[in-house]
């Protein structure tokens, strides 16, 4: 079947690819027509032309996005392939094989990837990715290594390469060159000394190898650029000189421009974060080009440090791993995840053409020169040397380094030094009237990409797996584990305070304290502050996920009954077919105009099942109400451009985080009141004016904890779900997927009243009865709880279909004395 | 007490870097800064740690002294209770705990190392030494530890409160409905901590460099 699929879709891709093709062929036709047009008057008025010439450019670049991604899209069908070969590969040769389609069919070179294309357009997106979602922590905590391997490692690529290359020269193996002598070897030596970040992104984030060295490998892909661009300028400008002009001054202008360079678009990228920080900060009212600021700004960054030829790189990954915490803090969460997604698209799909292009640049005749010594070397040579830099300038950090790297790092790190599109880039911008030996060190440059891209790619993955490297595991983010994490970094700078040494942890701790006093008080929004703060944000996060599996355990089960956490009095909770019977109508579902389509989807089911499980559905109704409450009524169109419907997740999300608190509160039941003692409890809450504190108060009095295990463990539970399951279970999905899912537009869900005190007592949940000022879901906020009596009011608008006698029942005169009439009123919500 | 008077001599070094693991170098280094902060007693006091500047703004600093004077860190005969001036021997006891690792170790020493770590810690939440961190010990730690934040001061309670649940979801598995879960035991704290390898996080690089004079 996959490979039926996998046929599909090639049959797809070739179609797209004869469009290209052909649309070249009628380019040099249009070409020719477009001549003629111009010469001759038009004959008439022509209702439609057509004008390919008009959309060329603009035209075939979308093809070829089109077709990268669609070539994406075909690699992940089949799982296989992608496992085994990296995508980088794949996309190399899907580029070659379109670049060699319409070379038959039209022996010229289809579209070849300019540098001005790669570093304008194609490598700030990748790079302002990594930068923006760069793990700081772990990146400054080994920035000292980074800085080694960056700087010092791709000088000693660069002079090694070219030196010995410079050296085989000599004696005569490579033949003929048209080269100056040293200078070129040199330049060239250094254009290929970077490691590729984008090959190494594309390599490694799939390898998923452990973080410490995966931050070593990548941050020292992203910083040697700097190097590299220097190098490359300088040996640049020295041949232009000529390589006997060359004066120490120059040479010593060439060390200063390395660290000018380097530091100033650093500090450029600083700069700009700040900007654009203190921009989001006031952005609240123009949330719909929010996101647009941070890419707008980080692309200016680019540009600045462009323009004032400094690494223009290292700017733009400053800029994304500086603003990121206040970035992320000041946006809206929509914002922030438009941002996260986008950037994710745009570099992913940058990654992508540039593969891609990488093969269909490399099929043109006229740029192959082929000098098999030459190229060998240069392969060899590049990988003899970077295991040499990595092993030596290992040996010497590890001296300094707490957690030394092992040999498997060293092993890795060593095959991690990937060639990539900079290579690329930089050596089609070469001036062939300055080096005349251009056209070797393009296809060299090409050969080496492909050989370390397509074969260390792909062999990447089963060496790491072979040498068992340290993975980086995927784990539940936790409370404690953050909690932890914080008390350790107190406790570590303490005891670097108390023993008078200054390390990291010093340094860390005082950076934080700065940071917390004056940066984010000045970058952040107020609202914002709070919610930076890491625990609260995990606190939070896990708290939503609490409440959507409980949602989807009550699908699963095909019953929300067992949300019901067991009360210490109410042991066993309600078994809802004995309350039937004395029952006045359980449900309640009073159908007030414009009812949600979740209730008449609730009515259909109603009718069907209707004498099954009355109260399961009010408990049903009432947790929907209590958790989702916010059934699509319709969803309202508005048609502007400044503004998306406000919706009010906000709150929602709030108040499923705060009733999920509660649940999470509730299983800690005080020894103390634990047993027999909630109407007390409840009662005293009642009173307890600051009830914000109560069960804190509750459970410190306590000291010891219960712990329930919401009603999983109930002993009479499995017997009702099976009683239940059996209507419940499409029941449920159609009312909460929309209820989930959508807006909220209003509060026109029908009331939902528990039914009479019997059942109340027994399916009060626990939030009702230990909770206060938070519980009070939004509509309780609107609309204050009905008592019995005014349920009996509206009861004629009810549209219910099934309990009828119910109805009937209505007019009964209600018992005055309630069993539970002390409990707040809103527990009967 | 092995405290030592204003100049220990070669074998007292000696003997105690062998004992706490740190170099011979280290040792001088931790005996000078030692001197400097008892201002030059031969023992010292909370309120000699509490002076220090830059432990001002620690917010869980009282936990952090109270560590070095609390006998279950350094004292193996009788370890209950706290003191009130610790000598030399007993301050580097403490500061051992966070030795980086060696290069060459095995497992069981790397093991043995990790639990005295984890027991540090432990002991750090565990205030009144019942081999249980109960809920309040819980809240106590989390409430000072966010007490940076004031906007979520608050919160910390039921932060404490959900790290607690999730404790108990770790150690005890589900748990029956009036099962009582007392508190986090140094088992369920190792249990808790599986998986992360706190003896590479754990430590402070002791430097072999005199850098005392910089310090307040």
């Amino acid at each position: 079947m996959q490979c039926n699929r996998f046929k599909e879709c090639a049959s797809l891709l070739v179609v797209v690819l004869l469009i290209c093709s052909s649309t070249k062929a009628e380019q040099s036709t249009t070409n020719a027509t477009a001549g003629n047009e111009h010469g001759a008057p038009p004959s008439g008025y022509q209702i439609v032309t057509f004008k390919w010439h008009h959309v060329m450019d603009p035209y075939i670049i979308a093809l070829w996005v089109l077709v990268a991604s669609i070539a994406k899209m075909l690699f992940h069908m089949s799982s296989k392939l992608t496992t085994v070969i990296p995508e980088s590969a794949l996309l190399i040769f899907i580029g070659l094989l379109l670049g060699g389609v319409v070379w038959g069919a039209d022996h010229t070179a289809s579209y070849s990837m300019t540098p001005r294309l790669f570093f304008f357009y194609l490598l700030p997106l990748i790079v302002l990715d990594a930068g923006y979602f760069m793990p700081n922590r772990q990146f400054f905590g080994n920035f000292g290594a980074i800085l080694v391997y960056a700087v010092i490692a791709t000088v000693w690529n660069a002079a090694s390469v070219g030196l010995s290359l410079y050296g085989v020269y000599l004696t005569g193996v490579m033949g003929e060159l048209k080269v100056d002598g040293m200078l070129d070897f040199l330049l060239f030596g250094s254009l290929l000394s970077a490691v590729d970040p984008v090959a190494v992104i594309a390599v490694f984030e799939e390898v998923h190898v452990d973080e410490v060295l995966y931050i070593i490998v990548f941050g020292e892909s992203l910083l040697n650029d700097g190097v590299t661009v220097v190098l490359y300028n300088v040996f640049d400008s020295f041949i232009a000189i000529g390589g006997v002009n060359v004066t120490g001054v120059d040479c010593v202008k060439g060390v200063v421009s390395f660290f000018v360079v380097a530091l100033g678009g650093t500090l450029i990228g600083i700069v700009f974060a700040f900007l654009l920080s203190y921009i989001s900060r006031f952005t609240k009212r123009v949330q719909i080009i929010e996101p647009g600021f941070v890419f707008v700004v980080s692309y200016l960054s680019y540009l600045t440090a462009e323009m004032l030829s400094l690494s223009s790189i290292l700017a733009i990954t400053f800029t994304g791993v500086c603003c990121q915490k206040y970035v992320q803090a000041n946006l809206c969460k929509e914002s922030a995840t438009t941002v996260r997604y986008m950037m994710k698209m745009l570099a992913n799909g940058s990654e992508t053409i540039i593969f891609m292009m990488l093969g269909i640049s490399a099929v043109d005749g006229g740029i192959w020169v082929w000098n098999t010594a030459f190229i060998l070397l240069t392969l060899l040579f590049i990988a003899v040397y970077r295991v040499v830099g990595v092993v030596v300038l290992t040996w010497f950090l590890n001296r300094y380094r707490v957690v030394p790297l092992g040999f498997i790092d060293q092993v890795v790190m060593s095959y991690g030094g990937l060639r990539g599109a900079v290579a690329y880039g930089l050596v089609a911008s070469l001036d062939e009237a300055r080096v005349q030996e251009r056209k070797l060190f393009f296809t060299t440059t090409i050969i080496v990409i492909y050989f370390t891209v397509v074969l260390q790619g792909c062999t990447t993955k089963s060496l790491v797996t072979w040498l068992k490297v340290k993975r980086s595991e995927h784990r539940e983010p936790s409370i404690s584990e953050k909690l932890n994490g914080r008390a350790f970094d107190h406790i570590l700078s303490a005891i670097e305070d108390i023993s008078g040494q200054i390390g990291h942890h010093y340094i860390w701790d005082k950076w934080e304290s700065f940071d917390r006093k004056y940066l984010c008080k000045l970058l952040m929004r107020k609202s914002a502050l709070k919610s930076s703060d890491q625990i609260l944000d995990v606190f939070h996060d896990l708290n939503i996920k609490d409440a959507i599996t409980y949602i989807a355990e009550g699908e699963r089960k095909g019953s929300l009954a067992f949300i019901q956490t067991p009360d210490a009095d109410q042991l066993v909770n309600v078994n809802f077919h004995s309350s039937k019977q004395s029952e006045v109508d359980a449900s309640m579902s009073v159908l007030k105009e414009g009812a949600s389509a979740v209730c008449l989807d609730m009515q259909a089911v109603e009718l069907r099942w209707k004498n099954l499980q009355e109260s399961e559905d009010v408990y049903t109704h009432h947790l929907l109400q209590q958790y989702l409450y916010k059934p699509k009524k319709q969803l309202k169109y508005k048609y502007g451009r400044h503004d998306i419907t406000s919706t009010e997740d906000d709150a929602q999300e709030k108040e499923i985080f705060e009733k999920t608190m509660k649940r999470r509160l509730a299983s800690f039941k005080s020894t103390k009141y634990g047993v027999s003692q909630s109407k007390k409890v409840s009662k005293h809450f009642k009173k307890d004016p600051s009830q914000k504190k109560r069960s804190d108060e509750m459970l410190s009095n306590g000291g010891q904890l219960v712990f329930h295990d919401p009603a999983f463990s109930d002993p009479e539970h499995p017997h009702e779900y099976e009683v239940i399951s059996n209507g419940g279970s499409n029941f449920i999905p159609n009312v909460t997927r929309p209820a989930l899912a959508d807006t909220y537009n209003g509060i026109d869900n029908p009331a939902f009243m528990l039914n009479e005190e019997p059942v109340a007592r027994q399916a009060l949940p626990p939030w009702a009865t230990n909770n206060d000022t938070v519980v009070l879901s939004q509509r309780a906020r609107v609309q204050m709880p009905w008592s019995p009596n005014n349920i009996r009011r509206l009861m004629p608008l009810r549209l219910s279909g099934r309990s009828t006698d119910s109805f009937l029942l209505a007019d009964v005169p209600v018992p005055e004395e309630h069993p539970l009439s002390f409990l707040p009123e809103r527990t009967a919500l | 007490m092995g405290a030592f008077h204003s100049r220990p001599d070669e074998n007292d070094i000696r003997h105690l870097a062998d004992k706490t693991g740190f170099s011979v170098e280290q040792v001088e280094i931790l005996h000078r800064r030692f001197k400097q902060l008892s201002r030059d007693e031969d023992t010292l006091q909370r309120e000699h740690l509490y002076g220090i500047p830059d432990l001002e703004c620690n917010p869980i600093r009282t936990q952090i002294v109270a560590a070095f004077f609390d006998k279950r860190n350094f004292d193996k005969d009788s370890p209950q209770g706290t003191v009130q001036e610790i000598g030399f021997e007993q301050f580097l006891t403490v500061m051992s705990h966070f030795r980086p690792l060696k290069l060459r170790m095995t497992e069981e020493q790397r093991e043995q190392l990790r639990l005295e770590k984890l027991q540090f810690l432990f002991n750090m939440y565990d205030l009144d030494n019942d081999g249980k961190i109960s809920l309040e010990e819980y809240r106590h730690v989390v409430y000072e530890l966010l007490s940076q934040n004031p906007q979520i001061g608050n919160e910390s309670a039921a932060i404490a409160d959900a790290a607690m649940l999730e404790a108990a979801t770790i150690c005890m598995g589900q748990m029956e409905p009036d099962q009582v879960y007392e508190g986090i035991t140094f088992q369920d704290f190792l249990k808790m901590w599986t998986g992360i390898d706190i003896e590479t996080k754990m430590h402070v690089r002791f430097l072999k460099m005199d850098n005392t004079t910089l310090c307040k």
